[in-house]
């Protein structure tokens, strides 16, 4: 399942921005004329239909998954979280729809009935990603139910668990996430043709535009990132004190940057600490108590190794890149054109993979600062899994299976890319 | 009709949906791997054109599916979630292999070639995914849901694969009116409409022992409809033979409606037989009114979207849908 929603995600998140590129480029095109703007939009076309084809497949195994290996999970959790799947799949329809009359429909509409195509595509995606972590957000959040005495559900109200505490801080910074990925993902590519020597236009508004949506989203990412990290440490304690690698209880907490935690010394070694910062971050005041992994019993601490090591990963690519922007932008602003420094070109090519990078790394902090619980507080995920014979089969086929798609879907990229070149 | 079986009824439609535009889809699969002659490309490219901007608009159903059942009737689904973990991951690998072949080849045909992995993966898959789906449907009909490996579930299966390839070759006959590839598609109608004929009659005389709960159901309340399928069935063959693929397609939508339709009533109020009704799997009332609710908004926003998508590229020939 982690590694289906793994592979997923990465084709989800530029279901989600490619889209939003793809009208930007078309309609500058309609309103400037300027045929790099449309030959941009129909190669980004191209590629994002076997991206899209490959996500939607890769999709269907998750819901197909939900059922086949957390089968007490979905009898728990399916009447209560079910509706924002219901909503994900309406707006995934709209998408799909849409997506095939943009695709196949170049020569069948007019220019402007074409990118109006284009908008549904956008926005459908962008909710696609709204409903869907609606859920995981009430896995993290559970509410819009009561257990009675018997442990029975009753009172459930979907619209409030759709709505649960976690979805402010969670939906929007997923949402900023995708289009991080997508604009530094493009802005990648285009980096790496200017790199060898292809100046053309069409390279250096590919680029304009990646880093434009990627520099907006990053600064949101982080400003949502914050607002995430605090609703964590009123709301999940556990998952606050293993991303950040507290063991005891303290005020005046410090941030440790990297470092290994050891459950063993319950101390964090070969870190640096940036005394009273933590607590100042977390509530807006230097001498606020952090609660530490030591006051939770035992077999309730996600492991704070894996979780603290993904959210410095997270946090520190997502600083860098960030600062890959800034520099970009202001070198931009300053000199009126495009820097083509060698050293920040490669700069600009390593951030794609970074982006790719700290967003998976995003997950692992969520999910696994959540365990040992599936729906946090409610159900443990050891209780949650399927008996099925065979998982370890199962799973060595889709990762097998994973493993072909992803070369394939490199391999045929690459391909297009000669293809262009090879028409230009 | 209580909420719960209204909800079960707007699952059901979903599935037909399902069954006559994803079916076809799989069909175009089996035609893609059977083809043969001198028009065998011409013939995989009708498909690749038939296909290209439907299919995963078509997909989406299972989606919507799956999502309504887990959400309006999470124990059942977890239920069949535990009894058919293997036809349905079976069922899964086809899904996702089919659908990754076939946008590898539409999107990078020269790379990958017509006879290579992925073309052979796209047809077989094809093949894979509705018979391993019907598998675990017919365990289900059959009220032992944890044994889809009989011979009638098998014989199910196969059944679903000759009639995804009918659906596709009537579909594909409309498609293709005018050309010389008309008739090729017009004899793999004809074959696709014997064998999977064939095939029903043999899971019918067959159920009685394979599935006495599937028996039962189409002897009482379905029957009518049975009857109606029974009747059906030859009018469609006629309409193929006597080259009116309009009608023909037609007839044959209409036998797959059906024979998913005297499944449901006849095995109404029960979801899965013979101890799991629609009323006792359902979810609580918020949550079918909510479902409900959104379900409504949704297809306001779905039905036109799908029309419009249908008059873009099928408005050659009026209704064609595959």
């Amino acid at each position: 399942m982690g590694t289906s929603l793994g592979f997923h995600i990465v084709f989800a998140v530029l279901g989600v921005g490619l889209p939003l590129l793809l009208v930007v480029a078309e309609g500058l095109w309609l309103r400037t004329k300027d045929e790099a703007w449309l030959a941009l939009a129909r190669r980004w076309s191209r590629a994002f239909g076997i991206l899209f084809a490959v996500g939607a497949v890769s999709g269907t195994t998750l819901s197909f998954e939900l059922g086949l290996l957390w089968p007490r999970f979905m009898a728990f959790s399916g009447a209560i979280f079910g509706l924002p799947f219901t909503a994900e799949g309406f707006a995934f329809f709209l998408e799909a729809i849409f997506l095939g009359l943009y695709l196949y429909g170049w020569n069948r509409l007019t220019p402007v009935a074409h990118w109006l195509t284009g908008i549904p595509v956008a926005v459908s995606g962008a909710l696609s990603s709204v409903f869907v972590v609606m859920a995981n957000a009430w896995m993290n959040s559970p509410s819009g139910f009561r257990l009675d005495a018997a442990g029975r559900l009753v009172d459930v109200d979907p619209i409030a668990a759709a709505f649960n505490a976690s979805t402010p801080t969670e939906d929007p910074h997923m949402l900023v996430s995708a289009y991080v990925v997508t604009g530094f993902v493009v802005a990648s590519v285009y980096a790496a043709g200017l790199l060898r020597g292809r100046l053309d236009a069409l390279h250096r508004r590919g680029l304009l535009l990646g880093m434009g949506m990627g520099a907006v989203a990053i600064v949101l990412a982080g400003i949502t990132g914050d607002s995430s990290a605090r609703f964590i440490y009123q709301a999940q304690p556990a998952k606050f004190a293993a991303l950040e690698a507290v063991y005891t209880t303290t005020r005046c907490a410090p941030v440790s940057l990297l470092g290994i935690p050891s459950d063993a010394e319950h101390r964090v070694r070969y870190t640096v600490q940036i005394p009273c910062l933590l607590s100042l971050l977390a509530a807006f005041d230097p001498n606020a108590e952090v609660k530490g992994l030591d006051s939770f019993p035992a077999g309730d601490r996600p492991n704070p190794v894996l979780v603290h090591l993904s959210f410095d990963t997270m946090v520190g690519l997502g600083t860098a890149i960030g600062l890959v922007a800034a520099l970009f932008w202001l070198l931009v602003i300053w000199r009126r054109r495009i820097p083509l420094r060698r050293l920040l070109l490669w700069a600009l090519v390593l951030s794609g993979p970074a982006a790719v990078a700290a967003m998976e790394a995003g997950w692992f902090v969520t999910e696994f600062g959540r365990q040992p619980w599936i729906v946090y507080g409610i159900l443990r995920t050891s209780d949650a899994a399927t008996t099925a014979p065979a998982l370890g089969l199962t799973f060595a086929i889709f990762f097998l299976i994973y493993i072909g798609l992803a070369l394939t879907t490199a391999r045929l990229l690459l391909w297009q890319a000669a293809r262009n070149r090879a028409a230009a | 009709m209580s909420q719960a079986e209204i909800v079960a009824a707007v699952l059901w439609l979903a599935l037909t949906a399902y069954a006559v535009l994803a079916g076809a889809d799989f069909g175009g699969g089996v035609w893609d791997l059977l083809a043969t002659g001198p028009r065998a490309t011409e013939q995989r490219r009708a498909v690749a054109e038939a296909m290209g901007p439907v299919w995963e608009a078509n997909h989406v159903w299972l989606i919507f599916l799956i999502v309504g059942m887990f959400t309006a009737f999470p124990s059942a689904f977890a239920t069949l979630a535990l009894a058919l973990y293997v036809p349905f991951t079976i069922g899964l690998v086809g899904i996702v292999l089919r659908g990754a072949a076939f946008a590898f080849r539409a999107h990078g045909r020269e790379a990958v070639g017509g006879a290579s992995m992925w073309g052979v993966a796209f047809g077989a898959a094809s093949v894979i995914a509705p018979l391993a789906m019907a598998t675990g449907i017919a365990a289900v009909t059959s009220g032992h849901p944890d044994r889809w490996d009989t011979p009638f579930a098998f014989l199910l299966g196969l059944f679903a694969v000759a009639i995804c390839a009918y659906l596709a070759a009537t579909y594909l006959t409309v498609e293709t009116e005018g050309t010389p590839l008309e008739a090729d598609f017009r004899r793999r109608a004809l074959l696709a409409g014997v064998v999977s004929g064939v095939l029903a009659l043999a899971c019918l005389a067959l159920s009685p022992i394979g599935a006495p709960y599937l028996w039962r159901a189409l002897a009482g309340r379905g029957l009518p409809l049975l009857v109606l399928a029974l009747l059906n069935g030859p009018i469609a063959l006629g309409a193929v033979w006597f080259s009116r693929p309009r009608v023909a397609r037609v007839a044959v939508v209409a036998q797959v409606v059906f024979v998913l339709w005297a499944w449901a009533l006849g095995q109404w109020p029960y979801l899965i037989p013979p101890d799991v009704t629609i009323q006792a799997a359902a979810a609580p009332a918020g949550t079918l009114t909510a479902w409900l609710g959104v379900t409504a908004v949704g297809a306001a926003l779905l039905l036109p979207s799908l029309w419009l998508l249908f008059r873009v590229f099928k408005a050659r020939n009026p209704a064609a849908i595959l």
